[in-house]
């Protein structure tokens, strides 16, 4: 299987103009804060965790880039029905792929759909955009109060 | 230097493509586009001439400054201070002992809040700036205000982007020690009252710190005119080298002043118990300068003159006018910045994008501008934007690359609706 370069791609640019999931949660029972300072992109990730470690539900609502908000909605539809211990598996494929330290074409693993964010090892100074989310979710999982900033 | 005024656009008052050969950058493409460089407010490209003048000088002249008694120590002081003397002229200075080499603008500004600030503002005294200052004019001042006890006060701004001179007015007492603004706002391209608001600053008793980051590149300045007590610039943004810039100060306010930062070259005389301050600029240069920097900075300075600053203010607002007219009719843009005073730089935003996705298309399309707060975040929160993209135009620039502008800002707008 091969994998696009392209930044924007036509999902990534749906997934901007009608995010999934973009809504708060009052009874989450984890909940995050992100900020870019560099850029201002400014997201809450919400997620409800049952008693099981399995994420029921997990939303988000905030400002930010196509790239951002893209990549929050489709963490959020990846991520439903997914145990704790996967979602910190994912994340970590994630991160290193849009670091470009791991390559999905090559090896096995859990990204589905995410694997459009490949692009974004391209693009040096978008890479946080496409990880903020993915930050804040691990810091909600770890219950972080004063929130998650990139820098 | 009129404070306002605008210049009517008009054929180009220069021969802008055999300027641009002298800029080897601007030959070159990005993504298989020929570059369109658009962030001349962040840093500006290095014309052939500074670039062969500090590789002489490397390579052939090179010796420490202020210290050596040998022929290429020697030559290296003379030329360093050569340089000076050209910035003291380009300046308007007085003489050009009142020249300071630093790395540069936000170094200036940190000298004097560090020296003159420590030194001559206390528990209840009052600092002005304003709402659309850059952080390297906004900082330093919190950070001396928080530890002196001292009141930090901000000139807000209308609409479009002007200082509000009324509030002004109404801001300065007798508790006001020093006003620090900015000459243009590199966020929104607004060209501030200067003289103004050094007349009223003086007459309540205070100090003026004008940031000439924006200006200096664009305008012919005099300091002496000006009537600032100090002026600060950088090298890079005017062609120049990075790592070096200045600060202009009268003589009798750096005389007044204790070293900022110590060490060699600083002193007349050091025992054990005691040492003896050099005289300004010596007092404020501890340690070996940039020196092939300012060197090159002395070759920009020359450059600059050899084309006349009022040719580059002139054409410059003409590209400003021609950029504004094409993008206002952007269904979608909104330009953030309308003063009527303005320098050559257009901030928008766009109903359908962020200014990061922005650049990047654009970037698609070999044409460098920025997207981001511009390190003025005050002023983005005053408009109720998160970021801005910002066109910065120099005298190299064509009014083609303006319509190719326009239209990768449509394609943009297309791409995201």
């Amino acid at each position: 299987m091969s994998y696009s370069n392209e930044l924007y791609q036509q999902v990534i640019l749906d997934h901007n103009r009608k995010p999934r999931n973009f809504r708060e949660m009052p009874n989450a029972t984890h909940f995050c804060h992100g900020f870019n300072p560099l850029c201002g992109d400014d997201i809450t990730v919400y997620l409800d965790v049952d008693k099981d470690n399995v994420i029921q539900d997990v939303s988000f609502t905030g400002s930010g880039c196509a790239i951002s908000k893209a990549s929050s909605s489709l963490m959020t539809v990846h991520l439903k029905g997914k145990k704790i211990e996967e979602s910190k598996v994912i994340f970590d494929e994630f991160h290193k792929m849009v670091l470009g330290e791991f390559d999905p074409g090559k090896s096995e693993n859990h990204l589905g759909k995410l694997t459009l964010f490949m692009g974004v090892r391209e693009f040096p100074s978008r890479i946080k955009c496409a990880s903020l989310s993915w930050h804040t979710m691990i810091g909600a999982l770890e219950k972080k109060a004063e929130g998650i900033t990139t820098e | 230097m009129p404070d306002s005024g605008a210049v009517l656009a008009r054929k180009p008052a220069l021969d802008v493509d055999k300027i641009r050969k002298d800029f080897p950058v601007l030959s070159r493409t990005i993504n298989g586009k020929p570059l369109i460089y658009l962030d001349n407010a962040a840093t500006t490209q290095k014309p052939w001439s500074v670039i062969n003048r500090r590789f002489k000088f490397e390579s052939e002249e090179y010796g420490t400054v202020r210290r050596g008694a040998y022929k290429l120590s020697e030559r290296s002081t003379q030329l360093y201070e050569e340089s000076r003397r050209k910035v003291a002229d380009f300046l308007g200075a007085a003489s050009k002992e009142e020249i300071v080499f630093t790395s540069g603008t936000t170094q200036s500004i940190n000298l004097v809040a560090y020296s003159f600030g420590r030194r001559f503002v206390n528990a209840g005294d009052e600092v002005v700036i304003s709402n659309i200052e850059h952080h390297a004019n906004t900082v330093p001042w919190q950070v001396l205000c928080e530890e002196k006890g001292a009141v930090l006060k901000v000139i807000p701004v209308n609409d479009d982007g002007e200082l509000i001179m009324t509030e002004y007015d109404k801001l300065l007492s007798k508790k006001t020690r020093l006003v620090a603004v900015n000459h243009v706002s590199n966020a929104l391209g607004t060209v501030n009252p200067a003289r103004e608001i050094v007349r009223k600053a003086h007459a309540a008793g205070a100090k003026v710190l004008i940031d000439g980051a924006q200006s200096a590149p664009h305008m012919q300045i005099d300091v002496r005119e000006l009537d600032c007590d100090f002026y600060t610039f950088s090298g890079h943004k005017m062609y120049g080298p990075s790592g070096v810039g200045g600060l202009y100060g009268k003589m009798e306010v750096l005389e007044t002043m204790p070293p900022y930062v110590t060490g060699g070259d600083m002193i007349v005389h050091v025992t054990l118990e005691k040492t003896t301050y050099a005289k300004p600029p010596s007092r404020f240069e501890a340690g070996t300068p940039p020196i092939s920097q300012v060197i090159g900075l002395g070759t920009a300075i020359d450059y600059l003159n050899g084309i006349g600053m009022d040719k580059i203010g002139e054409y410059e607002h003409s590209l400003l006018e021609y950029g504004t007219r094409l993008l206002r009719d952007i269904p979608g843009l909104r330009i953030i910045g309308t003063a009527r005073d303005k320098a050559s730089i257009i901030s928008f935003y766009l109903d359908a994008a962020h200014p990061h996705d922005v650049v990047t298309i654009l970037d698609q399309d070999g044409i460098a501008l920025r997207g981001g707060h511009h390190c003025a975040q005050p002023t983005m929160k005053r408009f109720g934007v998160p970021a801005t993209a910002r066109a910065s135009m120099s005298f190299y620039n064509k009014y083609e690359e303006l319509d190719a502008l326009a239209a990768s800002i449509r394609r943009t707008i297309k791409i995201f609706s």
